[in-house]
């Protein structure tokens, strides 16, 4: 088990500042999700954690020493590339063993090892073939059994799955989360997706703009996002935002109300034009255009007796509302004052 | 069906006439080399029906300055083609895989030395090697020769491991990989096509090298090139010896280019990343 903490972590690629004075700290043992939009410097984050690219300013503290002068190698740590990486020129067996091989470790006890984590991902089959003859999930498991044979102090994955298809993603979650919580090894996951980060995460951190905008569980975040930009981040469909006289009434500059709360009444208080009804089955979507302008999103609507093209009426949930101010920084929940019911609006 | 046939026959009479007409010289010093002297001269010249002789291949190798020339050649040729790896490798290495804000104008700077004729050095080189006395040695020419291909190389190679995935070695060092493992047991086996084609390359421009080699060198250290030169010149023209010199001074490349193929056609990086 291992701690990993960051004290104000700078790094800078000529002028432009990728991360910006981080701190944070990863738990012990547990999944940690870094999520963020493209470019916010997630990937530099995880490389300057594993070694791959110096800090400029700051400490990284691995076990509670500093670790920002040491070798890769020397940090313990393991990473799963996007690309996977995986050494073209050597069978499965030989990139499986290879850390052990440089690390002198005794013949049998690399060929053990190595067959052990074969075992555990149903990699047995392909011992002795190359990657290029091997399936991307295939890859993929190669790349996780290199990072399992170390038995690192903690795994760094970055953005691992995003080059399988939906249903190959949807179980190497849950494969590799079940691998982690076996072995009960710290992880750092990086990806884009914030569905990935709601389904596997202990522990989401967001980034932008190199630095961390929230950090938290994925049900704080879902339910207190810290900023709009979180708030937006996180959750699909995206949180509806209303600004104007509806936000005013809240004491508010902008209002967020996630789809599964906007609910399409006869006796709600905002008109807003039907666009499109998505229907998916188990969930329906319906887009709406309020008055004012924007553009919303309704989750989960009963009985749809409306086209597009209809005005409908629509009601705000009961203490969903989620205020804004003028630098988009959410405002503590108010009071509701007693006898009214503030929820209930008029645009 | 049949205008593909047509054009295929077609296709392939152009590449017939081309490579005939590419290899036509060596093919017609390989058949000179085997005429009489008076035959190889002779007007109209005879294509095939000569009396066939390998008097001429037995009057050099006779001799004995051929194994000399040879052993000359495959020394310095060798041994700053090996010098010139042992440089270039590292030095693209860095150059790919950990650029600065300068590398490319190092690289432009490296090649701008070729564009220099070599006869622009020739005195402060001569003067040099005087004094250290490097005139007529096989350090001297492997030296010189290492120094004149370095770039091509560095460039080459350079070229060639960009094509190499920077994130494999980076895995490699996480699994805790030396420098000489990461450049020994990953690059070297990724980048093998390149750097045997650079080899190959920088050996045969070696081996070639006619300025350096004639001017530099008299007795003792005098490679194939300076042994086929010495036959045009002082008991005039034997076109037949000439050409018998030269095909036994073209053999070895060929062998090292035919070891060489297997590597310079293969590729390994697939299935390496994605
Ligand atoms: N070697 C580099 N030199 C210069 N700029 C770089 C370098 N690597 C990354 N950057 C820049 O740093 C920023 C952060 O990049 P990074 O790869 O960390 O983003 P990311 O959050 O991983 O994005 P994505 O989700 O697209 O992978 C980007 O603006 C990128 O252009
Ligand atoms: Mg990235």
């Amino acid at each position: 088990m291992s701690g990993i903490v960051l004290e104000g972590v700078t790094k800078r690629f000529g002028d432009h500042l990728v991360t910006d004075a981080i701190d944070l700290v990863i738990p012990d043992g547990a999944f940690t999700v870094f999520v963020g939009p493209s470019g916010c410097g997630k990937t530099t984050l995880l490389r300057l954690i594993a070694g791959l690219e110096d800090i400029d300013s700051g400490r990284l503290l691995i076990d509670g020493v500093d670790a920002a002068q040491t070798s890769p190698a020397a940090r313990g740590l393991a990473m799963v590339f996007q690309s996977y990486a995986l050494y073209p020129h050597m069978t499965v067996r030989a990139n499986l063993g290879f850390a052990l091989k440089v690390a002198r470790r005794p013949r049998a006890e690399i060929a053990e090892r190595t067959e052990q984590v074969a075992e555990m991902l149903n990699l047995t089959p392909f011992l002795d073939r190359r990657p290029g003859a091997l399936s991307g999930g295939q890859r993929q498991r190669v790349a996780i059994g290199r990072a399992l044979v170390r038995e690192p102090k903690a795994f760094l994955f970055d953005e691992p799955l995003s080059n399988l298809d939906a249903e190959l993603r949807a179980q190497m979650r849950i494969e590799i989360r079940r691998l982690q919580q076996q072995l009960g090894i710290t992880a750092i996951y990086v990806t884009h997706d914030q569905a990935e980060a709601m389904t596997m995460a202990d522990r989401i951190v967001v980034f932008r703009d190199g630095r961390v905008e929230q950090a938290g569980s994925p049900g704080e975040i879902y339910r207190n996002p810290a900023s709009r930009f979180v708030a937006g981040f996180i959750g699909s469909p995206r949180m509806n935002f209303l600004g104007g006289a509806i936000a005013a009434k809240h004491g508010a500059v902008t209002i967020g109300v996630r789809p599964e709360h906007l609910a399409i009444d006869p006796a709600g208080t905002i008109s807003a034009a039907v666009q499109a009804i998505e229907y998916l089955g188990s969930d329906s979507f319906v887009h709406l255009g309020a008055q004012s302008g924007e553009t919303l999103i309704a989750r989960g609507v009963p009985d749809l007796d409306f086209r597009s093209g209809d005005t409908v009426q629509l009601r705000i949930a009961p203490g969903a509302v989620h205020r804004f101010d003028a630098d988009d920084r959410a405002m503590p929940a108010p009071a509701p004052a007693p006898g009214a019911n503030i929820f209930e609006e008029t645009v | 069906m049949r205008t593909r046939r047509r054009h295929r026959a077609i296709a392939t009479m152009f590449a017939w006439a081309a490579s005939l007409t590419i290899a036509f010289p060596l093919l017609w010093t390989l058949l000179t080399s085997f005429k009489t002297e008076l035959e190889a001269v002779s007007f109209p010249p005879r294509f095939l029906s000569f009396d066939w002789t390998l008097a001429n291949y037995r009057g050099i190798l006779a001799e004995g300055d051929y194994l000399h020339s040879l052993v000359n050649s495959v020394i310095v040729a060798g041994g700053s083609s090996a010098l010139v790896l042992a440089l270039a490798i590292p030095a693209a290495w860095s150059m790919a895989f950990a650029p600065t804000h300068r590398t490319r104008g190092i690289l432009l700077w490296m090649l701008s030395t070729k564009m220099l004729p070599p006869v622009g050095v020739f005195i402060p080189i001569f003067l040099f090697y005087r004094d250290w006395g490097l005139l007529d040695s096989r350090t001297g020419l492997v030296l010189l020769l290492a120094a004149a291909n370095l770039p091509i190389a560095v460039w080459m190679l350079f070229s060639n491991f960009r094509e190499v995935p920077g994130e494999i070695l980076e895995a490699s060092r996480m699994d805790g990989a030396s420098l000489w493992q990461e450049l020994v047991s990953v690059l070297a086996p990724l980048a093998l096509p390149g750097i045997a084609s650079t080899f190959f390359l920088v050996f045969t421009l070696a081996w070639n090298e006619s300025f350096w080699t004639l001017n530099l060198v008299t007795t003792e250290a005098t490679p194939l090139t300076a042994f086929i030169a010495a036959f045009s010149s002082p008991q005039g023209l034997f076109w037949a010896r000439l050409s018998a010199a030269s095909i036994l001074s073209i053999v070895p490349v060929l062998l090292i280019g035919w070891l060489c193929q297997r590597q310079l056609v293969r590729g390994l990086t697939f299935g390496a990343v994605k």
